[in-house]
């Protein structure tokens, strides 16, 4: 009887471990919501959203809460980043999977392992130091640019693509590779033909995830994008500064009170919306690939 | 067709794979330069006296032994939280867990936590547990938020760690007449271990790592911390302040050489362990 009413407790236990993960979630709503539905309401959501000024201690008049250049300035950091982190890291991929010999693939999979570990805040530092004076003097601007930020944020996503595509590809079936060499495919060809569009859902799924890790990061951004709350000036100069929504909200934070702390949680509503939309997108990618035979 | 037709396929193969390589060797360069730069830059800066020595001139000068201290407390609050939970709820999903709409829920909120950015992390643990349970900017709040932070890792590696373990052990463990509790605590458990070892290890760097979580819940003193309801200033998030507030790169750099080798040592380590007992799991 006593060992029956232990494994009851056990299992109550361990079941309140389980819920914790997803009672965080509720909380983490409930008190972003708590914080950030005031402004969003006095605002509205459209014109918090889209609005063009930011402006949350305003001298004269009244304050404005327009966060569309911080929107356009996350994607522009995290689009700029995969652009350069996407094909490089499926060659690597590639390399991992299909080319490389076991001490090579070693090397390669402990220096992924070890690039993960480098704390953003250092990557972000590095970058102060390196990236930003060598971009100002060699192509002009500030330094500080979406150019800067993206090449720094494409070496954080790199490995999390590398390693994502190189499951993928791994999942690949054998006859399927085989096949195409018996039909006297030279390798690379069937990599190009067969193996890599066989991986796409997996690989897209990771990019997208890629993309998502990209927007909600924050101390590289903080420390290289310049931090300027307007749109670039023309809006494709990726020399020009921008203020991501993470940075947003760390950089204000710290003297921000009333509606404008307000305000900052809201920021804060719209970046986690941002992911979560991104993130269900690679979940519908992979899981749509699920249960086809391939 | 393009550029296959100009090329034999031969050669084509060929150049694919040495562009292939040299892929995968820069990779390798990024890597090595950003950490060659840094312990270049860092290393003469760091010395007995810069370990254990309190920073003065909000930095400029002097050591950085609270902020070392600071990383630490924040790393053990949080794991000393998120380990059992995680391992709990791991064996619960791995183990107990029926196939319900519960479950399914359960599994959701390990992959959302997981997917929030740490900033919102961040300003949750300022809103929830800095404010409104009142525990201030502390080591408790700071830890407590790494730990949201870390759960969902420690979870997943868990239970895949759990997983792994073959079914055959569990049915001659129940064969023998032993409870479910007894086969998942001395049968299916000690199989766990050594993946469960890696990911915790793991986590650790992670924790150790992070900044944003920290920033507006562990305060950032750079006093001696005497209780739990002390702020700290992360080792981390120093390196920003000195960096980015323009205070002294070369403290900047010595400090980030300390973190690297924290999560340096702490990589090897999880590599330790995996070539002493093999790999139970295939962590991604």
């Amino acid at each position: 009887m006593t060992q029956k009413l232990g494994e009851r407790i056990i299992e109550a236990f361990l079941f309140i471990s389980a819920v914790t993960a997803i009672t965080t979630v509720a909380l983490i709503l409930i008190f972003l919501l708590r914080e950030g539905l005031p402004i969003l309401a006095k605002v509205g959501i459209v014109d918090f959203a889209l609005g063009m000024r930011w402006n949350p201690i305003a001298m004269t008049g009244e304050p404005s809460y327009g966060i569309f250049p911080m929107i356009v300035g996350s994607f522009y950091v995290a689009i700029g980043s995969l652009i350069m982190a996407v094909p490089f890291g499926i060659a690597c991929a590639v390399f991992l999977a299909e080319i490389a010999p076991e001490w090579a693939r070693s090397i390669l999979k402990h220096a992924i392992e070890l690039l993960v570990g480098i704390p953003s805040v250092i990557l972000g530092f590095v970058g102060l130091v390196l990236l930003v004076p060598y971009i100002r003097d060699h192509l002009g601007g500030w330094g500080f640019s979406i150019l800067t930020c993206s090449i720094i944020l494409a070496i954080m996503a790199l490995p999390r693509i590398i390693s994502i595509s190189d499951d993928a590809i791994r999942a690949v079936p054998k006859d399927y590779k085989e096949a195409s060499l018996a039909l006297g495919a030279t390798h690379w060809h069937t990599i190009k033909k067969v193996i890599l569009p066989s991986a796409r859902s997996g690989i897209v799924a990771g990019v997208i995830l890629a993309m998502a890790t990209s927007i909600g990061e924050t101390m590289v951004v903080l420390m290289v994008a310049g931090n300027v709350s307007m749109l670039p000036s023309p809006i494709y100069d990726i020399l020009d500064p921008v203020r991501p929504m993470t940075s947003n909200i760390v950089l204000e934070m710290n003297y921000a009170t009333g509606e404008h702390t307000q305000a900052l949680f809201a920021t804060g509503v719209v970046l986690f919306i941002v992911v979560a939309i991104l993130d269900a997108i690679s979940n519908k990618v992979l899981k749509s690939r699920m249960g086809v035979e391939r | 067709m393009t550029a296959s037709t100009l090329v034999s396929p031969a050669t084509s193969d060929k150049l694919a794979k040495v562009m292939l390589w040299a892929s995968a060797s820069i990779a390798i360069l990024i890597l090595l330069f950003i950490l060659g730069y840094i312990m270049i830059r860092g290393i003469p800066v760091v010395n007995l006296s810069f370990l254990l020595e309190s920073p003065r001139l909000s930095g400029a000068e002097g050591g950085v032994l609270p902020a070392i201290l600071g990383t630490f407390c924040l790393m053990v609050v949080a794991m000393l939280s998120a380990v059992p939970i995680g391992i709990g709820a791991a064996i619960y999903l791995a183990e107990y867990a029926p196939k319900n709409a519960m479950t399914g829920i359960i599994k959701f909120g390990v992959e959302c936590l997981a997917g929030i950015p740490s900033i919102v992390i961040g300003l949750f643990g300022y809103a929830f547990l800095a404010i409104y349970l009142g525990f201030g900017f502390s080591i408790i709040s700071g830890g407590l938020a790494l730990m949201f932070m870390v759960l969902p890792w420690i979870v997943r590696v868990s239970e895949e760690s759990i997983k792994a373990v073959p079914m055959g052990l569990r049915e001659g463990s129940f064969a023998l007449g032993a409870t479910k509790w007894q086969t998942v605590s001395r049968v299916v458990l000690p199989g766990a271990v050594p993946g469960i070892m890696t990911g915790v290890i793991l986590g650790i760097g992670k924790a150790i790592g992070e900044t944003a979580v920290v920033m507006f819940t562990a305060g950032s003193s750079l006093l001696m911390p005497s209780s739990l309801f002390d702020p700290v200033r992360a080792l981390s998030y120093h390196i920003y302040i000195l960096a980015s507030e323009g205070i002294s790169d070369t403290m900047a750099y010595g400090s980030s050489v300390v973190l690297l080798a924290m999560v340096l040592l702490i990589n090897l380590a999880a590599i330790a362990v995996q070539m002493r007992y093999g790999r139970y799991h295939g962590r991604n």
